[in-house]
């Protein structure tokens, strides 16, 4: 148990997220120290979303920068849009001698100049090229940074909350890490699992949840599979049950709406065959071993 | 204590640098463990460990240094005071404990926290304060189908519990080589250079032109940015190398799905390079090239990758006449043959995919080592490997 301290903005997890004590602590931790907070997991463990949630539980507003292979770190910050200047010099729009105008700020950038503060979250950071952590470093180190065609300082009033997610496409830099808060989110076991369904579809049918999630941690433990079905794709394969009125029954002896679980031929294709061979699916929690024993 | 994690963990090999330190110790200054044991582990793991990898021997070294400590730092001084002498729970009798009635969470914690407001001095048993023995839900030490711990022994899953479950073992990398980590780590195989077809606008240089130009628009390119790794793979098969099948395949299946590298030729040998190696993993003799023609085919810019546990019998590495095969039958000894590849190519690796203690105790792979830097066939050793390639010159 924590003791609420009231010189801290505290997250407490929201109606929409279930988080555990250790994700809890984290975050706080993250915001005291006023560090980053790197996210990594499996996809579909809900990084994003946590981003979402801690804005909304900390009441703030909140900026996403979502990384591409081709972002740059000075994205962030701003944009100098040259083309635009020249065009406009070249064809006489507009007033050319003002660089301010050509200055678009980025996500970083905006959130540094904001008046009150914000939860920034930086998407899927390992996505970028393997320097693009480290040209940022100073910036969310002093939360500061100069535009260098003008020569203005943007500094944060309000130093925001900055969470940042990846997926371990690329190893992060030692000199990044040790900047950030780091929390490791791990595959949720079947009871947090019921919980966390539980936000998206209340009041489904527990004897057909347990089906549900019996399949679903059953074709996770497949080590033919190539792609592991995650949370996110359980939760829109009992919205797609839900919505085609689908029986207990049904689930129990065959797997509906394969397609929002699986989502490479390859595996389709793997169950088939397991299937045509006469493979049972399971039934009881007991069927999958020994790690699931009730 | 604390140092002892501090340097367990440097023991351990995770990287835990005096800034990490410095971070957990102001997050403890400001309270964020909340004075318990799993707030402590908790926090202390977001400090001290970036990387799930080293979960592991973070547990290991926790569970190490804070074992005996199961019983915990409570939530204020005093209450900590009250419950550092537990009296032994007296027996409820089965009345007593049907009367306790079942609380919900969030009920329990309400009534916790108004409990702790109202309570002004320590007490023992009694039915609805905080203390030791009692049959109130808080308090340790007590009976209440429900209750919330304060100190002593935990019903829930506590830090030890987690620490000594070793829960992240599968994410060490320094043992399995799965496809995901072996991509990951050759992505970082390349050395960006520009050449070839200028197509890509140079919008720095189209600037400063169009100005020298008077307004006048002048645009500029120039070749994109393409990764110059060529990569020679030269690959051990058969015999003590089967049991290692799965990591090789897989890291041939990386190789493959690299894309981007600017070349890549794949060759298979038999337990040390002789005069021919083999683009059939068969080693069928159609398929033989002589050694000789790669060093004319591929200049000193390719990377070489050699893959094999190195462990043979010394008379086929130092001898001539030493291939095991006796129907190849060549002067030159392997030990010359592979020297001739370190001494032709600019850099090259050995993967060896025997586990790393057993190195000293062959003496072929000590040769081997000597003429080749040598990494283990993992994740870990791969990363090591690429670094090697193409990362900055050692000075010897």
């Amino acid at each position: 148990m924590s003791t609420p301290n009231g010189s801290f903005h505290q997250f407490q997890g929201t109606k929409g997220y279930i988080a555990g004590a250790s994700l809890i602590d984290a975050v706080n931790c993250a915001i005291a120290l006023e560090r980053p907070l790197l996210i990594k997991g499996e996809p579909g463990t809900g990084k994003t979303l946590l981003a979402r949630h801690v804005a909304e539980g900390l009441a703030m507003p909140m900026e996403s920068w979502h990384i591409k292979s081709t972002s740059k770190a000075a994205d962030g910050l701003y944009v100098y849009d040259t083309i635009q200047r020249l065009n406009d010099a070249r064809f006489g729009d507009g007033d050319v001698r003002d660089v301010r105008r050509y200055i678009k700020l980025g996500p970083l950038g905006r959130v540094f100049s904001a008046a009150e503060r914000n939860v920034l979250l930086i998407d899927e950071v390992d996505k970028a090229d393997v320097e693009f952590p480290n040209d940022l470093l100073r910036e969310l180190d002093e939360m500061r940074f100069t535009v260098l065609e003008t020569g203005d300082e943007v500094v944060a009033a309000k130093r925001p909350v900055v969470i940042i997610t990846s997926n371990n496409e690329k190893e992060l830099p030692d000199a990044f890490l040790r900047r950030c808060v780091f929390y490791f989110i791990e595959f949720p076991e079947p009871d947090l699992m019921r919980r966390i369904v539980d936000v998206h579809h209340p009041n489904l049918d527990a004897t057909l949840l347990d089906q549900v999630l019996i399949k679903f941690y059953w074709l996770r433990g497949q080590s033919e599979l190539r792609k592991k079905p995650s949370t996110s794709e359980l939760i829109d394969w009992i919205a797609a049950l839900l919505r085609s009125g689908v029986t207990q029954q049904q689930v129990e002896q065959h797997l509906p709406f394969l397609g929002t679980l699986l989502k490479t031929e390859q595996d389709t294709d793997a169950l088939g065959r397991y299937r045509e061979a006469g493979g049972a699916l399971p039934r009881k929690w007991s069927d999958l071993g020994p790690q699931y024993q009730q | 204590m604390f140092l002892e994690l501090f340097y367990g963990l440097r023991d351990e090999g995770v990287p835990v640098a005096i800034q990490e330190w410095m971070m957990l110790v102001r997050a403890l200054v400001m309270g964020q463990h909340g004075s318990s044991l799993d707030g402590f582990y908790h926090v202390s793991r977001a400090c001290l460990v970036k990387s799930e990898t080293y979960f592991d021997a973070f547990d290991r070294v926790f569970a190490r240094v804070f074992r005996g400590v199961e019983g915990e730092l409570s939530v204020t001084d005093e209450l900590l005071e009250w419950l550092s002498d537990p009296k032994n729970a007296r027996e409820l009798s089965d009345e007593q404990r049907a009367a306790l009635e079942e609380l919900s969470r969030d009920e329990l914690l309400r009534r916790y926290l108004e409990t702790l407001e109202r309570q002004t001095e320590r007490h023992d048993g009694g039915g609805r304060w905080i203390g030791t023995g009692g049959h109130s839900p808080f308090g340790h030490g007590g009976e209440h189908p429900t209750g919330i711990r304060v100190g002593g022994e935990g019903r829930r899953r506590s830090a030890m519990k987690v620490a000594e479950e070793r829960h992240f073992r599968d994410y060490r990398t320094d043992e399995a080589l799965d496809l995901r980590g072996t991509v990951v780590a050759l992505k970082r195989l390349r050395q960006l250079t520009r050449q070839g077809r200028p197509d890509e606008l140079d919008v720095d240089e189209t600037i400063g032109e169009t100005c020298r130009n008077a307004g006048e628009i002048e645009l500029v390119f120039r070749p994109e940015r393409k990764n110059n790794v060529r990569l020679l793979l030269l690959m051990d098969v058969g015999g003590s190398m089967d049991p290692y099948y799965q990591p090789v395949s897989r890291l041939l299946t990386a190789l493959h799905a690299t894309r981007g590298l600017r070349d890549f030729r794949a060759f298979y040998f038999h337990n040390c390079v002789y005069e021919s190696v083999y683009s059939d993993a068969r080693l069928l003799r159609g398929s033989a090239i002589p050694t000789g023609d790669l060093f004319r085919q591929l200049d000193e810019r390719w990377k070489v990758v050699l893959v094999g546990d190195a462990a043979m019998h010394p008379h086929e590495l130092m001898s001539a006449f030493g291939n095991i095969d006796p129907r190849k039958e060549a002067e030159t000894p392997g030990v010359t043959w592979l020297q001739r590849i370190a001494d032709h190519f600019d850099r090259g690796v050995w993967l060896n995919p025997d586990p790393e203690k057993s190195w000293p105790h062959t003496r072929t792979t000590k040769a081997i080592a000597s003429i080749f830097p040598m990494f283990h066939l993992s994740v870990d050793g791969l990363e090591k490997a690429v670094a090697a390639l193409v990362g900055a010159r050692k000075v010897a």
